[in-house]
């Protein structure tokens, strides 16, 4: 985990801004292994080479642009599934397996026990070794991974065990096979099952949140993100393609997607932000993972205080309701009669400065118009 | 409900399976209104002065006003051509029965996306061409005399894409069902998650979803037909989990689009791949229906829940 020795060479272009800081941490090394040879008392310069570290550390990581967090996202070295198990969890029973098709590594499930909380842990599973990568496909599930997770969601809520879902994938896994066994449908089932799951759920994304692969296990009373992870409907990549034609722009489609932690919280889809430590996750995953920890448990603590039902209904509202802007859309009471229309130019402007102009009338199914506090409708 | 096994067996031909596959994230060019829906159609196969058109399954040329007049079914192989949204309503219900509702509903560009041109005069140019205001269209109905509350996606807007607002209007619509106590029918024709909305649009999978949980605790009842092509976080999302999932013959329905698992691959995709019989085959669906037999099946399979569904809902109500 920290192994740090050889760093140097990563190869993704995306990281290029890692660069400078790299250099200087090099120049520390170097300077701290003569000193530790020669006994030359060189501290000075060591120390000043250490401020202009963290300075460097601090504007580049103040100023990173989307595809730059994109590559933090996906740095080589930013903590995984199973470094957060090691560091953090002191007991894991891990369980395998979908009991119908096989059991799929991209997917790891099983009971953990933290600071004598007891929970199910779901988690995509990417490894770091190249074997290790290929194991897992690099994050991509399969549906056997999908339904291996609700199967075991399932019964942490017959146990009563919350349920806390790490995301980590580039997406589902597209292949032949996934779809021959209804990746689709796996994923849908998933979304809709977890509207029911009678225990709390937290929803981490780790690292990369990619898509409906990421949202298969997405769905929360709460929903964190790591500071440096994202969040998106699709890849840079692969949006860049279809709507730029161009898989050189994903620069500028990462910043268009708005899929930072920072974007997602403004827009109302996350909860919360974990802060990592400066520079980054993988430059001290044990400081980034135990920060997870200690925001995690205070949500495990407040939503084991919620009874079922009101987690049920609070669920529903926050999905139903989510990133809308106050007014928008009109509602449909669910008894009979009783509709909400905003008032008209209640819906807010957009950011180009034209309100959306929402008249909205719901018929009822006799055909007439109702409107709030105005005709009871039929049977009230 | 396989009536009628000429059009179920749908015979598909060479070159099938790599159709259209660009349409996969609903970038569809944006063409004139009216007639056809062109967009399953490239400029290079559109045949001089649109009178004539190549199927895309069995490279026959068919004459368009002979194509829309047999309701877009291929005359030669039996392929079903996507169905702009108004025609399929008119196919659906009894005449007279429909009944629009949140049509004024608009979409935002909230995140102030641009890739060539922005995403709000995008928006602009699509309702101007296609004279809606997004890609579902939804309200009350009746088919063969039943009641239902309809909703179509749309292929001819934007490739049918959910963004906010068709996931919020699906969930309208859903609420819309669930308080009158209609069965709620969807049809879909779409390339997925609407790209220029950003994670918006994937958490309208979750909203969609929460919908469909409440309308089954009130024991509602609801159907997905599945038309060509059907991508992407629709299907994985309210799409299949209705209670009953029927597909028209042919149509390309999957997660990943065809190209992306061509592209990762780097294989030929078997025969079939994706396709309405293979889903069937695989157990995905429930049924196949071909185009002229669907509003009787529609029709058929609501006599099975007449009166049965939201018995239930007096108590669920009570909960909410
Ligand atoms: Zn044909």
């Amino acid at each position: 985990m920290n192994d740090r020795s050889k760093k140097k060479g990563d190869g993704s272009p995306g990281l290029a801004f890692e660069r400078p800081i790299e250099e200087i941490e090099a120049q520390i090394a170097e300077l701290e292994s003569l000193s530790l040879s020669t006994r030359l008392d060189i501290s000075s310069e060591i120390e000043a080479l250490k401020a202009r570290l963290r300075e460097t550390i601090d504007k580049t990581y103040s100023e990173l642009s989307a595809w730059e967090r994109v590559n933090v996202a996906r740095h080589n070295k930013r903590p995984v599934a199973n470094d957060y198990v090691t560091e953090l969890v002191d007991d894991f029973f891990e369980l395998h397996g979908d009991r119908t098709f096989g059991d799929d590594a991209a997917m790891m499930t099983g009971f953990a026990t933290m600071e004598g909380r007891r929970f199910l842990l779901v988690a995509h599973r990417k490894g770091r070794t190249t074997k290790e990568r290929l194991e897992c496909n690099f994050g991509c599930a399969h549906p056997e991974g999908y339904r291996k997770a609700l199967r075991k969601m399932r019964l942490a809520e017959k146990l009563g065990l919350p349920i806390v879902c790490m995301i980590n994938t580039p997406g589902a896994y597209p292949g032949i096979g996934a779809e021959e066994r209804g990746q689709a449908m796996a994923i849908a089932e998933n979304i809709l099952a977890m509207f029911s799951l009678r225990v709390p759920i937290v929803a981490i994304v780790i690292g990369e949140g990619g898509s409906g692969g990421a949202l298969g296990i997405g769905v929360g009373d709460r929903v964190l993100m790591m500071e440096h992870a994202y969040y998106s409907v699709i890849s840079p990549e692969g949006c860049a393609a279809i709507l730029w034609k161009d898989g050189e722009r994903s620069p500028d489609a990462a910043e268009a997607l708005k899929l930072t932690s920072k974007d997602l919280l403004e827009l109302g889809v996350i909860d919360e932000i974990v802060n990592e430590p400066l520079g980054g996750a993988h430059r001290a995953p044990s400081v980034a993972m135990n920060e997870l920890k200690r925001v995690l448990l205070r949500h495990l603590d407040e939503l084991i205080e919620i009874e079922p039902e009101a987690l049920i209904a609070g669920r529903h509202t926050k999905y139903r309701r989510i990133g809308a802007i106050e007014g928008r859309f009109p509602t449909v009471a669910p008894s009979l009669g009783e509709i909400d229309v905003p008032p008209r130019g209640a819906a807010a402007p957009d950011s180009n400065g034209s309100a959306p102009g929402l008249t909205s009338r719901v018929e009822g199914a006799d055909g007439r118009a109702q409107r709030r506090g105005g005709g009871a409708g039929p049977g009230s | 409900m396989a009536d009628d096994p000429k059009q179920n067996d749908a015979p598909k031909k060479k070159g099938d399976s790599k159709a259209k596959a660009e349409q996969d994230q609903a970038e569809p060019t944006e063409k004139k209104q009216g007639r056809l829906s062109r967009l399953r159609f490239s400029k290079k196969k559109d045949m001089p002065g649109g009178l004539w058109l190549k199927c895309e399954s069995c490279s026959e040329v068919i004459f368009r006003k002979e194509l829309e007049e047999k309701g877009r079914v291929c005359p030669s192989c039996g392929f079903h051509f996507t169905v702009p949204g108004r025609e399929r309503i008119a196919m659906v219900l009894d005449e007279g029965t429909w009944r629009e509702q949140f049509a004024e509903i608009e979409a935002l560009d909230r995140l102030n996306f641009i890739d060539s041109t922005p995403y709000s005069e995008k928006i602009a140019r699509t309702v101007k061409r296609t004279g809606q205001n997004e890609a579902l269209l939804c309200g009350f109905g009746e088919v063969l005399g039943k009641p239902i509350v309809l909703a179509i996606l749309d292929f001819g807007f934007m490739g049918g894409s959910m963004g906010e607002v068709v996931g919020e209007k699906l969930a309208l619509a859903i609420e819309l069902a669930i308080r009158d106590r209609r069965p709620f029918v969807v049809f879909t024709s779409s390339g997925g998650a609407r790209m220029h909305e950003g994670v918006l649009s994937l958490m309208q999978m979750a909203k969609t979803c929460a919908a469909l949980k409440k309308l089954n605790d009130v024991g509602g009842f609801s159907i997905c037909v599945m038309t060509h092509p059907t991508t992407g976080g629709v299907t994985a999302s309210f799409a299949s989990v209705t209670d009953i999932v029927l597909a028209e013959p042919g149509a390309l329905i999957g997660f990943a689009g065809p190209r992306v698992i061509a592209t990762t691959l780097k294989q030929e995709l078997p025969a079939g791949f994706q396709r309405a019989e293979f889903l069937l085959d695989r157990g995905m669906i429930d049924n196949i229906v071909a185009r002229d037999k669907m509003r009787e099946t529609i029709a058929r399979l609501l006599d099975y829940v007449d009166e049965a569904p939201y018995e239930s809902a007096a108590a669920a109500v009570r909960h909410a």
